[in-house]
């Protein structure tokens, strides 16, 4: 056998091997939408039926009667909306001011923040929720929404970094013609960082969509919770009357979003994401 | 020489505008609740009344309490999951970076269990290991495997959970590798070849090398990931399993704290947590040192 037939061979059984990867990695997801849409019949058939017999979308419809699953959404859509637009105004604006501006103290106050993230959450929960507690903000959105307004260190650090490679004469040609820092901010070094900044921001924005401990900590009322506590109330509910479809296709619901988003944006997503790897 | 040095102080003034929301936030949610955590690590807090001080109590409590080592036991145990994965990951990066068809779709396929929520997909593989009509077993049973009711014995469940867990994060791992794979000069492996290395050779001698540092990268990211794990556990078994047999330490801070109103003792714990991450990263920073300087070297 020759050399390139020899490689074509590796490739092909590496190929076919790729292929059953994919199949475990999408499987269970697949399963997922298939049982939201099985009559009930089909959910227990042995042995499964990838495919049902009828195709019922019945459940999409119940899942909004069924508990606060519009609401989830609306209180999910807020807090990422709000945290993702302020914080990602005020994470850009800092990591300019670290990368182009000078003033004394700067890279200690830059590492002070950068060890700041090796702090677990949980090490911080209790604290804050006592202090939450006490300008009685818990069971509001307050408590998720207001830390993220003052910037995401993460997003600071990869916006700094990008800004490092801009060269310096633009931003110091402007300061001497006299532009506000501002402006020097706004309208010369936003649109050049604008990539960067839309990949951390749609990082952030997932991150803060799929989260679950701070909102399992705060809120407590049916209407106040996020999206990924009420479908968990809905596993918790449904299961024991075995409405697993039901569970399901409200669980669907709750991935759509983020796995469009990640469609649409995955080449500048995966970009990004391979990249925090290799200056990690 | 005047306009110069009031320019550099208004440069000053606005630089530290510019950072203030971040110091600001970092002072206020994260520095301030640190000290607080120490504070209250150290006194019989509940979460109501006062504060009374109370020495290192709460620490002995803490480990003389049998279900703080379950916990701790059962999340260091799921971190078997880390080596599994970067194994898996490291040759599904290995084969992607050859010339094979797809490698795109490839890539969103084994990304889109990252992306996705940990709750759905709790919920998704909470059925999927049920007992008699889940994915798992169904599977198992072509094979004529009889599979056990994963979530509800003590000694699946923890195996079941770090299979779920190496799902889910496969795709990240395999995308660092992807990427530090792909920044390997192709010219070392034309060099390797003519000097009649290739195939395992190649692989010690040039590609591992090369992923050393993201290798390091991933572990210690993922023991700081791992040693956090709550969401799985509070969805998969709210009570933390039979016999605790599932319980995360976060899991059993978050249930002193919020469930028993015991914020002191739960304090403790998150203070020992917190000691552990801080040791672990530390560790990271010396080693990275070390390697970039052997790098050097």
């Amino acid at each position: 056998m020759s050399h390139s037939q020899k490689v074509k061979l590796i490739n092909s059984i590496i190929f076919i091997v790729l292929v059953i990867g994919a199949v475990f990695m999408i499987a269970p997801l697949l399963w997922m939408v298939t049982t939201s849409v099985k009559e009930k019949q089909d959910v227990f058939a042995l042995p499964p039926k990838w495919i049902p017999d009828t195709i019922n979308w019945i459940k999409y419809s119940e899942i909004w009667e069924k508990g606060p699953l519009l609401d989830g959404i609306k209180n999910s859509l807020i807090v990422a909306l709000s945290v993702t637009i302020v914080g990602t105004f005020t994470s850009s604006l800092a990591a300019f001011s670290f990368a182009k501006l000078k003033f004394p103290h700067k890279n200690k106050i830059f590492l002070l923040l950068l060890a700041a993230i090796m702090i677990p959450y949980p090490a911080v929960m209790i604290p804050q929720f006592m202090f939450f507690s006490k300008i009685e903000w818990v069971d509001t959105l307050l408590p998720l929404i207001v830390p993220g307004l003052f910037g995401n260190i993460i997003m600071i650090f990869f916006i700094r970094q990008y800004l490092m490679s801009v060269p310096d004469e633009i931003i110091e040609a402007a300061k001497i013609d006299g532009s506000s820092y501002f402006r020097l901010y706004s309208t010369i070094t936003f649109p050049l960082i604008k990539p960067a900044v839309a990949a951390q921001l749609i990082l952030w924005f997932m991150g803060i969509w799929n989260d679950y401990l701070a909102p399992i900590i705060y809120l407590n009322s049916p209407e106040k919770l996020t999206l990924q506590l009420v479908i968990a109330n809905y596993n918790a509910t449904y299961a024991i009357q075995t409405d697993y479809p039901l569970i399901m296709a409200a669980s669907v619901v709750a991935l759509l979003p983020v796995l469009i988003t990640f469609l649409i944006f995955q080449k500048q997503i995966i970009e990004s994401v391979a990249i925090s790897g290799v200056k990690g | 020489m005047k306009a110069k040095s009031n320019l550099y102080r208004k440069e000053r003034i606005y630089g530290y505008l510019f950072i203030l929301p971040p110091v600001l936030g970092l002072l206020i949610f994260t520095l301030f609740p640190v000290v607080y955590s120490f504070y209250g690590s150290l006194t019989d807090w509940d979460g109501l009344g006062s504060m009374n001080f109370i020495g290192f109590d709460n620490f002995k409590d803490v480990f003389s309490d049998e279900l703080f080592y379950k916990s701790a036991f059962n999340t260091l145990f799921y971190m078997i999951g880390i080596p599994i994965g970067i194994v898996l990951a490291l040759l599904l990066a290995l084969g992607l970076n050859r010339k094979i068809p797809g490698t795109t779709t490839f890539r969103v396929i084994y990304y889109i269990p990252v992306i996705s929520s940990l709750a759905a997909i709790s919920i998704l593989w909470n059925w999927a290991y049920n007992g008699d009509y889940g994915l798992v077993n169904q599977f198992l049973d072509l094979f004529g495997i009889d599979g056990p009711n994963w979530l509800m014995n003590k000694h699946s469940i923890k195996p079941a959970i770090i299979l779920m867990t190496v799902w889910k994060g496969l795709g990240y791992t395999m995308l660092l590798y992807l990427a530090a794979l792909q920044s390997v000069p192709k010219t070392y492996y034309e060099a390797a070849e003519l000097d009649g290395a290739s195939g395992f050779k190649a692989f010690r001698h040039i590609t591992w090398p090369m992923v050393k540092p993201v290798t390091f990268f991933i572990v210690v990211t993922n023991i700081i990931g791992g040693s956090q794990i709550f969401t799985e556990i509070n969805i998969m078994t709210p009570k933390g399993g039979t016999e605790f047999s599932s319980a995360s330490v976060v899991f059993y801070i978050w249930d002193k704290a919020f469930g028993n109103l015991q914020m002191g003792y739960a304090s403790a714990m998150a203070v020992v947590l917190g000691l552990f991450i801080f040791v672990v990263t530390l560790i990271q920073f010396r080693m990275n040192e070390k390697s970039s300087s052997d790098l050097a070297g």
